[in-house]
C-alpha cells in the first residue's frame, strides 16, 4: 500500500467511496477540496491510499490557527476507506501519514469531529489514541 | 459518572487479564494487584465467565484468563453486564415530567446520556490497554 498526494485522476474513486458511506455523490465538493489542496498544500493536505493501482482510501487534513481561540492545530476533516479495504489497516496508515505531515509542519495537536452515532469511526479514532478535547460542539436549528 | 463497585472490579479484572491473554491469574492475584476484596471479586468473575469474557482454568497454576475479543468488547459492554440500565433514558413518568420544566430537564439529561454512551461504546478493551501502555511510558 502506498500513501501519496491525491491526483486529479483519483477523484472518481473518492466520490465513489464517499457515496458508499454517505449515499450522496458530491463531485463538486471533492473537486474543490482537490483544487484547494493543489493551491495550498502547506495547510490543506489531501492524501490517498493506493493498493494494486486502485484508490483504497483518502484522508484530508487542514492546519488551522486561532479558530475558536485555539492555537495552531491539525484537523482531520475527512477520511474514507473503500469497502473492500476495511479492516486492513488502511485508515491507520493514512492517519499516520497525515500526522507525520502535521508534525513536519510543527503541529502538536490533532483534532477531528465525529458524529456521536458513528460507532465505527468513533472507535477508529479512539483506537488511534484520540480523546475528548477541551471543546464541545454546540448547534441549534434555525427554524 | 460513578460506577458501582462490581462494575469497577469487573473492568479491573478484564483489563488485567486481557493485557496478557496467554497468562492465567488467580482471583487472589487480581485482588492483590488492586487491593480489593477477593470475595467480592469472586461473584464478579463468575458473571464475567457466564458472559464469555473470562475462563476459569482449573488445576495447579490455574486461574482465570481472558477469552473475549479485546478489539470488539467495549467499556459499555462490561458496564451493562453489571449496571444494565445505567444509561437508560427516563421512560417512567416521574412527577412533573409533563411540565415544560420537566421536559426541558429531560432534554438536557438525555444529552448527557448520549455523550456518555457514545464515549463508553467507542472505547474497546484493546484501546484501553493502548492508553494504559501510553500512560505507563509517560507519553
Amino acid at each position: 500500500m502506498t500513501i501519496r498526494d491525491v491526483a486529479a485522476g483519483d477523484l472518481d474513486a473518492i466520490v465513489a467511496i464517499d457515496l458508499g458511506e454517505t449515499g450522496v455523490a458530491k463531485h463538486d465538493y471533492w473537486r474543490e477540496k482537490f483544487e484547494l489542496a493543489a493551491r495550498q498544500r502547506a495547510t490543506h493536505i489531501f492524501l490517498v491510499a493506493e493498493q494494486e493501482g486502485a484508490v483504497a482510501g483518502f484522508i484530508i487534513g487542514e492546519i488551522k490557527a486561532w479558530e475558536f481561540g485555539s492555537s495552531p492545530c491539525g484537523w482531520v476533516s475527512a477520511i474514507g476507506v473503500a469497502n473492500e479495504s476495511r479492516f486492513t489497516g488502511t485508515g491507520t496508515r493514512m492517519l499516520e501519514a497525515l500526522l507525520a505531515e502535521f508534525k513536519r509542519a510543527g503541529i502538536d495537536i490533532v483534532r477531528t469531529m465525529v458524529a456521536r452515532g458513528n460507532r465505527e469511526l468513533m472507535s477508529f479514532f479512539r483506537s488511534q489514541g484520540l480523546m475528548a478535547g477541551p471543546y464541545l460542539q454546540l448547534e441549534m436549528r434555525l427554524d | 459518572m460513578k460506577l458501582q463497585r462490581s462494575t469497577r472490579l469487573a473492568l479491573y479484572a478484564v483489563l488485567e487479564l486481557a493485557d496478557q491473554p496467554e497468562q492465567q491469574l488467580s482471583r487472589t492475584e487480581i485482588a492483590e494487584r488492586f487491593d480489593i476484596s477477593s470475595n467480592h471479586l469472586s461473584k464478579v468473575m463468575r458473571e464475567l465467565g457466564r458472559q464469555g469474557l473470562v475462563e476459569a482454568v482449573r488445576g495447579v497454576g490455574g486461574g482465570y484468563r481472558f477469552v473475549g475479543n479485546a478489539k470488539r468488547t467495549t467499556l459499555l459492554d462490561i458496564i451493562e453486564i453489571f449496571e444494565p440500565h445505567t444509561l437508560d433514558k427516563e421512560t417512567q413518568r416521574e412527577p412533573g415530567t409533563d411540565t415544560a420544566v420537566g421536559r426541558t430537564l429531560d432534554v438536557v439529561l438525555d444529552e448527557i446520556s448520549d455523550i456518555m454512551r457514545a464515549t463508553l461504546e467507542s472505547i474497546s478493551i484493546k484501546t484501553m490497554l493502548m492508553l494504559k501502555a501510553k500512560a505507563n511510558s509517560g507519553n
